[in-house]
Order: C-alpha cells, then structure tokens, then sequence
C-alpha cells in the first residue's frame, strides 16, 4: 500500500541462502534454496504439490524451523535461534489458504487484533486504519459480521487485509485461492493486482499460472526442492528450454 | 408462511393451511392429554401404596417445611459462598491443569506428568473420599491451628472437580485447530497471547456445554461439605431431622439445591443460544 519508511531500496527484503529442511522421518523438503526478494517486487512461487512451496512459506514465516542456511529479513537473520520470533513474525503478513480468520472474532476484531496487541497501536487509530482498508475492498459495511456470514472471497479479502494492517515488509500468499471458488477468485486476485500495483513486496505460492504471468515481477519455479528456474515470467513461463520447465507447464496450456 | 397483501391465495393454499392448523390443535391435544394420564397414574399409584399416608407424613408435611425453611435457607448461603470459591478456584486450577496438559514445552515435562497422574487419581476417587482426606487429613498435620470445616470443603471441592475441568477443557484446546494456532502465531501474537485471545475463547464455547454440566453437578456437590460438620443446607436440615424423625427437611433442602440451579441452567441456555446466534445467522452490520 503505502511506501515503507526506512526500507534501504537496495537491500533485499528477504534473502535466503541455501535454505534446507528435512521433516522428521526423513522426507527432505527443500534441498539448498537460495534468493532473494527486493523491495516492491512481487514474486510468483511456482511448482507442483509437494515440490516444497508450502514448506518454504512456513520456513520463512518461521511456523517451521530449517535445518540448514539462513533466512535474512531486512539486516536481520531470523534462522538465528537467539533472535525473538514473535517480533520476526510480526513484521510478515500471511495469508492463508484456508483464511484462517478468528471464527469468534467480527470483521474489524479480526483485523485489528495484531495490529493493537502486538505493535501497541491505540485502538481508535486500528479501527480507523481497518476500516478505512475495508472500505477499499467495499467491505466496510461488513465491519461487524462474522466470518462465516461471509463468502469464502470476502473472508480472504478481510484476511488479506488483516495481514496489510501493520505495513509488513513483507506478503506472503500461500496458495490464496486455491479454497475458492472458480467465482470468486477473480476478486481476490484484483485485490494482489492492485497490491502489486501499490509496491507492497509480495511472495506468493499460486496454482493460476495465467495469474502469475501477468501480475509477478518474476517467477520461481521449483521441483523436487530445488530452485529449477528463477527469472521474469516471460524468460521462465515461455522461454525455458529445460525440459523439465517445459513439462510442467505443459499442464497449464491454455490456462 | 407469510404471504403479502397483493398475493392472492388460492383455494388450495387456504384448504392447506386449515388441515395445518387443524393438525396442530390435535397434537396440543394429545399431549395434554397424554401428560394427565401419566399424572394421574402417579397419583394413583402413590395413594394405592399401604405406607403412602407414613410418607406424605414423614417427607411432605406441611408443618414441617415451615418450621425448617429458614434455617435451611441460611444453611444454604454457606453452600453458595463455598460455590462461589469453588467456581473461582476450579477456574484457575482447572485451566492450568488443562495448558500444562497441552503444552509441548519440554521444560514442562515433569508438571506435564504430575498434572496427568492427579487428573487420573483425582477422577478416580469418589467425592467424599477427597472431603475425609482433606477435611480430617490437613487438621491432622497440625500446621495450622483450627481451619473452619468450609474453607477445607472448598478445597476438596476445588481439588476434585479442578481434575474433571481440566479433562474438558483439554479437549476444548486440542479441539482449536492448528492453523488458528499458525494464523495467530503469523500476526507475532506470542504463544501466550494466542492461547488467551484465540484458543481459549474457542475451546470454551465448544465445551461449555460440558463445563455447564460439571458445574451444575458441582453445584449440588457442595452439600457434601456437611460430612465435615460445617452447618450448610444439608446439615441443618440433618439437625432438624435428628431432632425431629421427619425427612420434610431434607425435601427442602432439595427444593432450594433445584431453586439454585434452575437459574444457571437457564443462563446457560440463553448465552449459548446467543453466541449460535451471533455466529451463524446472517444479516449482521
């Protein structure tokens, strides 16, 4: 939304450096992923399920713990095990696949809870802010009901919205819109388009290939763990000639 | 139902809703019906039955349940004030019990072993064996000088039923799904904070039937304190009884126990109706 005060426009936003996780038993996840996100971009994460974009969304959030490499957030390192979490968590905006709005909460409870009990924002200015954010998404009038008197896209917009109101530094979108649906995905994904638009830095995992191709800066796609392609949508979604790249949007022709 | 002016209704429609009504006037009929039958054999049976005449004397008497209404009465106030303790401490300890129970830190582990082996001894003792422990038991040290029968009711009452509360209240938490733990923990609430403002509140409207059954249950258990000699409603209808070999007494003991109830049953009902309300029905601003 707004510009981000004190974000050094050349440092990255997120850096991750040869990130790896194995679940217990065994299974590893992610096997030495490596990059980073500069301000205002938004980036597409890209792969089949299982390929470890999940995982990666948690590593970062820190809900999962990595096994190996670091995971820098602005100067700081949040893989560091000394660090406060809940203060690094605090500066991520996440929203979820399944909403996950608070069922016992109204709209503008839900929005302004973070906002008043982890940064110490005075409640009038929360609920200014709140519903000044709803009322660009047409929801203010939606202030006092209940997520489940909501559509699923209207619950994903309130949780978009519940992740923007503190300026994170950073957005991350676990497959938004894969719990909707195929009606109301279209307002969900105007609503990043236009986040996008406005600078917020955005990482998000999508299954809507045609979605990422118009509205990322750039495209990762990974397979099996590893990062496969890293590049503008057009070099990785048209131009790749890895075979492997190829295949897996193979699927989606015509999308 | 309803239909607007211009709406004509057709015969068949009005022919409809006269069986309707029709109907509904047969089934309020039934039942009354039905519910002085049943009555009236009650009635009969009771006044067919030889000792009939000894019982209504002995348990029913007039006289009596006028003679010991107020020292009952009084005798009840210590049940409601032991109550009202036992409601607060149980609150507390229960909960407690409940989070070191759910709680995966693994500096908890002993508490986490401790609050397991007292949830199963505890649910394992019957009420009046934890009132002698306490009540004769804790005097029996000698730590303290004259500890008031009440007070070490209280306890026992706390400490029993903390243990059932605490099994409710466990399946409340574990029944909060972890991605309201993640959503929560992902807005940098900490892990305290998540439990107080997101599960807690959730487990509770998802268990407060149970906790509204255990605490009705708890709140006739509180008669039992008289085992102790503290005068409550139960004792001072026992006084009267012993003095008078009528059981009228004990009957409005039992009056007064339901008088208290009922009103918490009926709160029960009204809240949680209104958070279904609140929760699902639409047309909220």
């Amino acid at each position: 939304m707004s510009e981000q005060a004190g974000t050094d426009q050349n440092q990255p936003v997120l850096r991750l450096e040869d990130v790896r996780k194995t679940y217990p038993g065994g299974n590893q996840v992610l096997r030495g992923i490596s990059m980073t996100i500069m301000p205002h971009e938004t980036v597409a994460l890209l792969g089949p399920s299982g390929s470890g974009k999940s995982t990666l969304m948690k590593c970062i959030n820190l809900l999962e713990t990595v096994n190996d490499g670091r995971i820098w957030l602005g100067g700081t390192d949040i893989t560091d095990p000394r660090i406060n979490q809940d203060a690094c968590r605090a500066r991520i905006g996440v929203v979820f696949q399944q909403f996950n709005l608070f069922p016992h909460m109204n709209v503008l409870k839900n929005v302004t809870l973070g906002a008043i009990k982890v940064h110490g924002m005075p409640k009038d200015q929360a609920k200014e802010r709140a519903l000044d954010l709803l009322d660009r998404i047409g929801m203010r009038k939606k202030a006092g009901a209940y997520p489940d008197q909501l559509s699923g896209g209207q619950q994903q917009r309130v949780a978009i919205v519940r992740a923007l109101m503190t300026d994170p530094e950073l957005l991350l979108l676990d497959e938004i819109t894969s719990a909707l649906d195929p009606m109301l995905v279209g307002e969900v994904l105007a609503m990043v388009s236009e986040l996008t638009a406005g600078g917020t830095t955005i990482l998000m995992a999508t299954h809507e290939m045609s979605f990422a191709h118009h509205a990322a800066n750039r495209v990762v796609l990974l397979l099996d763990g590893v990062i496969a392609e890293n590049g503008t949508p057009q070099e990785v979604m048209d131009e790749s000639q890895n075979p492997r790249t190829r295949e897996f949007f193979s699927h989606f022709r015509g999308l | 139902m309803a239909t607007s002016a211009q709406d004509a209704v057709s015969d068949i429609q009005r022919e409809r809703e006269r069986y309707g009504r029709r109907q509904n006037l047969r089934s309020v009929g039934i039942s009354i019906a039905s519910t002085l039958v049943l009555a009236l054999l009650i009635a009969l049976g009771l006044h067919a039955s030889p000792g009939w005449p000894r019982v209504k004397q002995s348990f029913f008497s007039g006289a009596y349940f006028a003679q010991a209404f107020p020292k009952v009465l009084q005798g009840l106030w210590l049940n409601l004030e032991v109550l009202f303790f036992a409601v607060i401490g149980v609150a507390i300890l229960g909960t407690l019990l409940a989070m070191i129970r759910t709680s995966r830190n693994p500096l908890l582990f002993p508490l986490r072993v401790l609050a397991q082996v007292y949830t199963t001894i505890m649910r394992g003792i019957p009420m009046i064996v934890v009132l002698y422990l306490i009540g004769f038991g804790i005097p029996g040290l000698a730590i303290f000088n004259r500890i008031p029968a009440a007070l070490l009711g209280t306890v026992a009452v706390i400490l029993s039923y903390s243990a059932y509360i605490a099994e409710v209240l466990r399946a409340g938490f574990q029944d909060v799904g972890p991605s309201q733990r993640a959503s929560a923990r992902s807005l940098g609430l900490t892990s305290g904070q998540t439990m107080r403002l997101v599960v807690i509140p959730q487990a509770l409207r998802k268990v407060a039937p149970a906790l509204m059954n255990d605490f009705i249950s708890m709140q006739k258990d509180v008669g039992l304190i008289s085992v102790l000699g503290a005068v409550d409603a139960v004792r001072a209808a026992q006084i009267i009884v012993a003095t008078s070999y009528n059981f009228t007494p004990y009957v409005v003991a039992s009056v007064l126990f339901i008088a208290t109830s009922v009103p918490f049953i009926l709160l029960n009902d009204w809240y949680s109706n209104r958070l279904r309300k609140r929760e699902q029905s639409g047309g909220m601003v």
